[in-house]
C-alpha cells in the first residue's frame, strides 16, 4: 500500500497541529483504556451492567445458533447409535444385568445407612433447592478466562455466587445477572476454587481451574501425593457456597504434590443446567465478613 | 452472434470497451457515504460479537476476530479511521470478550499508534510483510490479554494461548480477503 498523503503536512501550521492533535487523542484513548483496566482490577464487577446489556442484546443470536447446533449434535448422535448396534445391544444387556444387582445392594446399604443415622440422631435432610433452569449460550472462547452465558426465563431470584450444575456434575457459579441471562464463572477458570473431597475416603482438597479445560487438585495436607488415576472428586460443602456431594472431576494425572483432573460436567454437551441456592448463605456471609476484616487489618498493618 | 459479442454484451470483456467504471463517480450516481463509512465499522463490530455464538472450547481457541479485522482494515486502508478509534471499538470488544474491561481499549489504542509508527518506518510493504507485522500484532495482543487476566486472578499457564496464536495467524489472510471484498463492495456504485 502506498503511504497516505496527509501525513506530510509541509509548512502548514494548521495541518501540523491537526496531525499532532490526532496523536494526542490516540494517547488519551490509551490512557482511558489503562484507567478502565485499573478500575476493573480494583472492582472486577464494575462494568457488569454494560456487559450484561451486551449479553442481553445478543442473546437471541446465541439462542438461535444453539438450537441449530443441538439439532446437529443430536442427529449425528442418533446416527452413530445404529453403528454396530447388535454387539452394542449385547454389551449393554450384560451391563444392565450387572447394574441391577448392584442397585439392590446399594438400596440395602442406603436403608442401613438411614437406620444408623437415625440411631445416631444425625439430621442429613437438607434439600437443595433449584432456583431456576437454563441453557448455556456461549463461552468466552477467545479469552483466557472461562466465562459462560446462561440463558434463563427470568433472573428474579438469581444472585451472584449461586452454584450451577448439570445432571452430570458441577459447572461453576454465577457472577453477574441480567434480565434473562447470567454470566457463569466455569470450574476451569483460574479464579474459581472449589472445596472438594475424594469420593472414596473423604480426603479434603481444593480444585483450581487451569483455563485449559483441566483442574489442579491440591490436597489440604501437603506432602505425599495421595491421588491415583480415576479418583472421583465431589464437592465437600465447605465454605458454604457449593452444596456437598455434587460430582466435580476425575483425576487423570499426577503432577508433583497435586493431581490433574478433568471436570465431569461439560457445558458444551449439557442440555439443561440447574442453578442451585447457595448452600449455607449465613455461613457464607460470616466467612466473607471475616475475610474482609482480615483484609482491612492487613491494610492497616501496611 | 459470436461468443465474443455475447460476452461483450454482458460486459465480461473490458478489452474493447471502456475502462471499468465500477468504482468511479458518475453523473447522478453518488456513492453512498453511509455504505462507505459503515461497512468497515460493522465488520469490526461483528468480529467482536462472534464470541456470542455457541463456541465451547477448553482452550481459548477462537481467534480475536474483532482485533484481526480491525488491523486488517488499518493496514489495507491507512487513514480510514481517526486515531482515537481504538477507544469506541475497544469498549465494544470488552463488552463481549470476557477479558478484564479496558484491556481492549488500551491495546487497540496502542495498536493504532504503533501502526502509525510502522507506516512511517516501513513505507512500501508487500503482502507477506503485512502478514508478518499483523502476526506480531496478534501474538502481542493475545499475550497482553492473558497478562491482564493475571492482574485480577491467578495467571493461567501462558502456553495455553499458543494454539490460538497459531490459529489466528493462519486465519489472518482469510480475514484480509474478507475485508478486501467488503472494501470492493462499499466503494462500488
Amino acid at each position: 500500500m502506498a503511504p497516505p498523503k496527509n501525513r506530510r503536512p509541509g509548512f502548514s501550521r494548521k495541518a501540523q497541529y491537526s496531525i499532532f492533535a490526532t496523536y494526542v487523542l490516540a494517547i488519551a484513548g490509551a490512557i482511558i483504556g489503562a484507567l478502565l483496566l485499573l478500575i476493573s482490577i480494583l472492582d472486577p464487577k464494575g462494568f457488569s451492567a454494560l456487559r450484561m446489556a451486551g449479553a442481553e442484546a445478543t442473546a437471541p443470536i446465541g439462542r438461535f445458533f444453539n438450537s441449530v447446533r443441538r439439532t446437529a449434535v443430536n442427529s449425528s448422535e442418533n446416527m452413530s447409535h445404529y453403528w454396530d448396534a447388535a454387539s452394542k445391544n449385547k454389551a449393554l444387556d450384560s451391563k444392565v444385568n450387572q447394574l441391577e444387582r448392584e442397585v439392590i445392594a446399594l438400596k440395602a446399604s442406603k436403608l442401613e445407612n438411614e437406620r444408623l443415622k437415625s440411631l445416631m440422631k444425625i439430621s442429613t435432610e437438607n434439600d437443595i433447592k433449584i432456583v431456576t433452569v437454563g441453557r448455556f449460550l456461549s463461552t468466552s472462547a477467545s479469552s483466557g478466562r472461562k466465562i459462560a452465558v446462561l440463558s434463563v426465563d427470568s433472573t428474579n431470584n438469581l444472585k451472584a455466587g449461586q452454584p450451577v450444575r448439570s445432571k452430570d456434575g458441577l459447572i461453576g457459579r454465577i457472577t453477574e445477572t441480567g434480565l434473562t441471562t447470567a454470566r457463569v464463572l466455569l470450574l476451569t477458570d483460574t479464579g474459581n476454587v472449589v472445596p472438594v473431597t475424594r469420593l472414596s475416603d473423604g480426603l479434603p482438597a481444593f480444585a483450581t481451574g487451569q483455563a485449559d479445560g483441566s483442574l489442579t487438585i491440591r490436597p489440604l495436607n501437603l506432602g505425599e501425593n495421595p491421588f491415583s488415576n480415576g479418583d472421583i472428586l465431589i464437592t465437600s460443602g465447605n465454605g458454604g457456597l457449593y452444596p456437598p456431594n455434587i460430582p466435580v472431576a476425575t483425576i487423570v494425572d499426577k503432577i508433583n504434590d497435586s493431581g490433574k483432573a478433568m471436570p465431569i460436567a461439560d457445558p458444551a454437551t449439557t442440555d439443561y443446567s440447574m442453578v442451585l441456592e447457595i448452600y449455607e448463605p449465613e455461613a457464607r456471609e460470616l466467612l466473607q465478613e471475616i475475610v474482609e476484616e482480615a483484609d482491612t487489618e492487613e491494610e492497616g498493618a501496611l | 452472434m459470436t461468443n465474443l459479442h455475447k460476452n461483450l454484451r454482458k460486459k465480461k470483456f473490458n478489452l474493447f470497451t471502456k475502462k471499468s467504471r465500477t468504482y468511479e463517480s458518475r453523473l447522478n450516481r453518488k456513492h453512498s457515504l453511509f455504505k462507505m463509512r459503515a461497512g468497515p465499522i460493522i465488520t469490526v463490530l461483528l468480529g467482536s460479537i462472534i464470541t456470542t455464538l455457541p463456541f465451547f472450547t477448553n482452550l481459548p481457541l477462537l481467534p480475536p476476530f474483532g482485533f484481526m479485522i480491525f488491523i486488517a482494515w488499518r493496514f489495507m486502508r491507512p487513514g480510514i479511521w481517526p486515531m482515537w478509534v481504538g477507544l469506541p471499538f475497544g469498549i465494544f470488544d470488552d463488552i463481549f470478550s470476557g477479558a478484564p474491561f479496558g484491556s481492549a481499549v488500551l491495546i487497540w489504542s496502542i495498536a493504532m499508534l504503533v501502526a502509525e509508527y510502522i507506516d512511517s518506518r516501513i513505507i512500501w510493504r508487500d503482502y507477506l510483510l503485512d502478514w508478518i507485522i499483523a502476526s506480531l500484532f496478534i501474538a502481542i495482543y493475545l499475550t497482553l490479554n492473558l497478562l491482564f487476566i493475571g492482574l485480577i486472578q491467578p495467571l493461567p499457564n501462558p502456553l495455553i494461548i499458543l494454539p490460538q496464536i497459531l490459529f489466528s495467524i493462519l486465519l489472518y489472510p482469510l480475514v484480509v480477503r474478507f475485508c478486501a471484498h467488503v472494501d470492493a463492495w462499499r466503494l462500488r456504485q
